[in-house]
């Protein structure tokens, strides 16, 4: 048995195929799901994959957010599907107010391509049980727009509640509050973050590692034990 | 330029006399006049448009086109060749079924007006020629050349090309896996922005930019047409900058790459479902070019409605139309049956489609606006019949005096001390210094598919996941060795990128070129040109790697001041299984290091020369086309059978400079001893062609020396990889920290 | 026809580096004294029919939902007057 993982192609979506290469990597069904489609066709979980959606007009992920396929991602993922955004994803969750705070350019303005060393925070999230807290892993990370900002009362509460699960270590490569690279919500079904684990799935492509698989091998889990 | 009447072909024939702006337009006398015989009569406004844009140097080649037939006359005999010369972008056969299509082009002009927009639309015009083929674009990269990197001007333009590429490719989701980053003092005022892509098909989904079927109909899709760079391609491209005319200066176009990403998704999505009979792309002439093209390549004539064209700024007048460089527009033909669901797609994918015109079963362009007939042409003598000129050349006076300035004669290190400080110098200097503060802002990761990238030989790029099928591709060029002697400097290219693309494990099959220079009317820059083209043709009719395509471009020069002539060449090469390539950084200590070549007293034009004399002189390095091809050879049976762990080329900087590199990317140190036979300085610093530098694991040494030594491949072991410096014994020692900071903190410091 | 501008600005707090980048290179063109650039957009919506007070209403709606992201952002609304022989 396996599980059905919707990846979401929004017009300008650009790591939609390779997202749902790593889901069939994992050992999971990648179902690819259209941006004006409501119906989420049966998936058990739903990435929001990397790119420029909208080529990131107005603010990265403000357009996209209003989609159709975006009404039923919120509902559901409020009543517990579990969701990951990656990139402009993560940007399209904070839009969406399913995560808190905001994305903004890049402090040193430009484009930034690097293989990212990320401390886990919390292993105890849908998309990242097959990691242990504290554990040290790299992913690449490409962005225009990642720094992560929220207010004072909001970063406090996310440090308290343990919903950092990813945070910048020896670069913050954009000027994110608190290091942050990624967030949870607070019943750890939806988790947004800047770096793309799924660049990081196969010992020959993109940056060498394989530090991104367990996010689709922890969320296979979670869906087949359940 | 809109008049009244309406200046129709009718109205043209009854008024014979009027005066046509024709030298503001850029053409000649006797182009003009051409002209007008090929019509019997006056051009209307209209046509007149269109046949200056055409007949522009950058659409017509009219002063290279004599020379680059020899591309043609000495092509190799190649299996691999699936469409040569002439389309949007050669078609090279990979094996598996599978086809890449690839091509390098200028935007030279346009990015040294606006250094951001100009480069985005580099990169997207390029796109579109590769997907305008039938493929799905797989990679870019971008050989790039600035003025003097401490230039304040330079500071201008670096940052805005680099963000420009950056902004556009990666909005397009394509990795940037290669191209060079040089400076040089006579790109000053004319930098060199030139960009490659490739894409990837099957054999039975090529296009072809062509008008065929009697009733199908013409569909421009894409962004609406505006004012964009109109008179771009027959002014922008064939005349110097002349400050006192900036009148002359057109608008820049503006890239919208999201718009052009769905472009890419739409088109193929409609290839997928065999909707089109014919493609191309609007580029340079837009309209005026991709109508005449697909009409004067197919079998019939065409209809066009320009009143049907969606416009973004309604005050356009049908000339303008005609020439508007609007980006991210494409031009299909397509059965009148599958018309509706072309159009579907379209809206599937929010982009505008329109029907503008029809194939015809006569011969003539008949474009219409307003009800009148504003264009009936012969298609062919707009897209195909341009002038031809057999400009003067001859070799320049100066080229004696500069090749008698021997750089071998130039001033040695005297000391180990000397040694040492010099090959900090070359490794910090902006040239040979690592350029990662610009390849940081690319996108190498994307499309998951990256086996390499810069700054690794060539870019490698996984085609088949079941197969490990993969295609590199390396871009090279030298202008200071092209400078010396433009036959042997556009052979260096060639070499360079050819033994790139063998050092990473693959096998080169075809080229593509972006041949820069400065003005056609100058004899000397003229000879510059046809001997790089000659020594080119040749080189490539040796190595059995047929040009497949390319892109001229001309006027590179400030008042009389020419660049280096610049041949920039691209190698596509392919390999059976992406998991055999091999990179440039150091893998395992106690690996042994062999050079592989000979390596003579060779300083012309060299790193060393420029860095530590500031010197310009003598002759290239000596190039030896069989010798590249054996190297070649042994590097990919090496890589193969799994006899060497890492390699690296030598290039500018010679073997000190590669080291340097695959130590700093292998986190790991050399000790390095200068064999016997070679001084400690031209071993650190020749740049003998036809070298490379390979790690052998010790299981794999003796097996790796018989090879070469049955096959006669000069191989010298020169040290092992060992330890946290460069330590060339009895010399000197560098620690890898030094050196990281000498070689990674130039480029930031000068433009951070 | 009228038009209404919708003015967006990073909230005071949010750092603004774009802003900041047009700051410092304010002496190097010769300007002084300017001691704060920050960078906004600027909307302007042509809208068909009177701008009356529920048409206002639903603008503002507008900018709070889609055209601000009041996380970061600050907006203001207000009506312009076209010239009509503007062209």
């Amino acid at each position: 048995m396996t599980a059905r993982i919707g990846v979401v192609t929004f017009p300008g979506s650009l790591d939609d195929r390779d997202t749902q290469r790593a889901i069939r990597l994992a050992g999971a069904e990648p179902v690819a799901l259209w941006h004006k489609d409501k119906n989420l066709h049966q998936v058990d979980a739903v990435v929001l994959p990397g790119g420029f959606s909208y080529g990131d007009y107005l603010r990265a992920g403000a357009i996209s957010r209003f989609s159709p396929v975006m009404e039923t991602v919120i509902e559901q993922a409020k009543s517990g599907l579990p969701v990951l955004g990656i990139c402009n994803g993560f940007q399209i969750l904070t839009e969406a107010h399913l995560l808190p705070g905001a994305m903004l350019g890049n402090n040193h303005l430009h484009f930034i391509c690097r293989d990212q060393k990320l401390r886990v925070e919390n292993a105890d999230t849908s998309w990242t049980g097959d990691y242990t807290a504290g554990q040290e892993i790299h992913i690449p990370l490409k962005n225009m727009d990642g720094r992560y900002v929220a207010d004072e009362h909001t970063l406090d509460e996310l440090e308290a509640e343990g919903r950092v699960v990813f945070r910048y270590l020896d670069v913050n490569p954009n000027g994110s509050l608190r290091d942050i690279a990624g967030i949870t919500n607070a019943a750890g079904n939806v988790v947004g973050l800047m770096p793309h684990p799924e660049h990081a799935v196969e010992p020959l492509i993109g940056s060498g590692r394989t530090d991104g698989l367990p996010f689709f091998t922890s969320i296979l889990k979670k869906l087949v034990n359940a | 330029m809109s008049r009244t009447p309406l200046d129709t072909v009718e109205h043209a024939a009854e008024t014979p006399d009027v005066e046509l702006p024709w030298a503001e337009l850029g053409l000649k006398k006797d182009e003009y006049e051409r002209v007008v015989e090929i019509l019997g009569r006056r051009p209307t406004g209209a046509e007149l448009a269109m046949y200056s844009v055409m007949w522009s140097e950058h659409c017509s080649y009219k002063s290279s086109k004599v020379h680059l037939r020899q591309f043609g006359e000495k092509a190799p005999q190649s299996d691999a060749l699936l469409v040569g010369i002439g389309e949007n972008a050669g078609v090279v056969d990979v094996g598996q079924g599978y086809a890449v299509t690839f091509k390098v082009e200028s935007h030279n002009h346009p990015s040294y007006v606006e250094p951001y927009q100009g480069a985005a639309t580099g990169v997207g015009g390029i796109v579109r020629d590769i997907i305008a083929m039938g493929a799905r674009p797989v990679a870019v990269v971008d050989p790039l050349r600035f003025g003097a990197a401490d230039h304040p001007d330079t500071k201008r333009v670096l940052p805005g090309v680099v963000a420009g590429i950056g902004g556009y490719g990666n909005c397009l989701g394509l990795p940037n896996i290669g191209g060079e980053v040089v400076f040089d003092a006579c790109y000053q005022g004319n930098p060199l922005v030139n960009a490659g892509a490739i894409g990837v098909m099957r054999h039975e989904d090529i296009h072809l930019a062509k008008a065929s079927g009697a009733g199908n109909k013409v569909i421009l899709y894409g962004a609406r047409t505006g004012g964009d760079g109109i008179g771009g391609a027959s002014i922008l491209a064939s005349e110097t900058f002349d400050d006192a005319k900036p009148s002359k200066r057109p608008a820049v176009q503006v890239g919208d790459p999201f718009q052009e990403k769905l472009l890419i998704e739409c088109t193929l999505e409609a290839f997928a479902e065999k909707l089109v009979v014919g493609i191309q792309d609007l580029g340079a002439a837009g309209l005026s070019c991709a109508t005449s093209e697909l009409a004067s390549n197919g079998s019939g004539g065409m209809t066009v409605t320009l009143d049907d064209v969606p416009l973004r700024d309604s005050t356009l007048s049908p000339e303008e139309i005609l020439m508007s460089e609007s980006q991210e527009r494409m031009c299909a033909v397509v059965e009148p049956s599958k018309v509706d669901r072309f159009l579907e797609i379209c809206e599937k994918w929010d982009v505008i489609a329109t029907v503008i015109g029809e194939v015809t079963d006569g011969d003539r362009l008949e474009i219409f606006w307003h009800g009148g007939k504003i264009v009936d042409v012969d298609p062919r003598t707009v897209a195909h019949d341009g002038p031809v000129y057999e400009r003067p050349y001859a070799r320049p006076s100066w080229q004696d005096a500069l090749q008698a300035d021997d750089a071998n004669k130039l001033a040695r290190p005297g000391t180990s001390e000397e040694l040492k400080s010099q090959v900090l110098a070359l490794v910090s200097s902006p040239n040979q210094a690592s350029k990662k503060w610009i390849t940081s802002q690319y996108d190498h990761f994307v499309q998951g598919n990256t086996v390499l990238a810069q700054p690794e030989d060539s870019g490698m790029i996984r085609i088949d996941e079941e197969t490990g099928l993969g295609v590199a591709i390396a871009t090279d060029g030298n202008g200071r060795y092209a400078k010396l002697d433009p036959y042997a400097g556009a052979q260096l290219a060639l070499s360079e990128a050819y033994r790139n693309v063998a050092t990473t494990g693959a096998k080169p099959l075809a080229v593509s070129d972006c041949l820069n220079f400065g003005s056609p009317e100058d004899p000397a820059v003229m000879w510059q040109f046809a001997e790089a083209i000659r020594g080119l043709a040749d080189a490539c009719q040796q190595l059995g790697t047929p040009v497949t395509g390319g892109n001229v471009s001309l006027y590179n020069q400030t008042g009389d001041v020419a660049i280096h002539p610049t041949p920039v060449v691209a190698v596509l090469g392919v390999i059976d299984d992406v998991a055999r390539r091999t990179p440039v950084a150091f893998q395992e200590e106690g690996q042994l290091l062999y050079l592989l070549g000979d390596t003579r007293e060779e300083f012309g034009g060299s790193a060393w020369s420029q860095v530590v004399h500031d010197h310009l002189g003598g002759l290239p390095p000596k190039v030896d086309l069989e010798r590249e091809r054996l190297l070649a050879e042994i590097l990919i049976s090496a890589s193969r059978d799994g006899m060497i762990d890492s390699a690296h080329d030598l290039s500018d900087g010679g073997l000190i400079q590669a080291v340097v590199e695959s130590a700093l990317l292998g986190e790991k140190g050399a000790r390095l001893i200068v064999p016997d036979g070679l001084d400690a300085f031209t071993f650190l610093f020749s740049e003998s062609a036809g070298r490379a530098v390979v790690a052998v694991p010790r299981s794999e040494e003796l097996r790796f020396n018989d090879m070469c030594g049955a096959r006669g491949l000069p191989v010298t072991r020169i040290g092992v990889v060992d330890g946290d410096s460069v330590d060339v014994q009895g010399e000197f020692a560098l620690s890898l920290a030094e050196l990281r900071e000498a070689h990674e903190g130039t480029i930031p410091a000068l433009l951070a | 026809m009228a038009r209404v501008v919708v003015d967006v600005m990073l909230k005071p707090e949010i750092l603004d580096p774009q802003g900041q980048a047009v700051q410092r290179a304010l002496p190097r063109l010769g300007f002084e004294g300017i001691s704060d650039v920050r960078q906004g957009k600027r909307f302007e919506l042509e809208v068909d029919g009177p701008v009356d007070e529920a048409a206002l209403a639903r603008i503002h709606d507008l900018a709070e939902s889609f055209l601000a992201n009041t996380v970061i952002e600050d907006f203001t609304v207000k009506v312009e007057e076209v010239a009509e022989a503007a062209k």
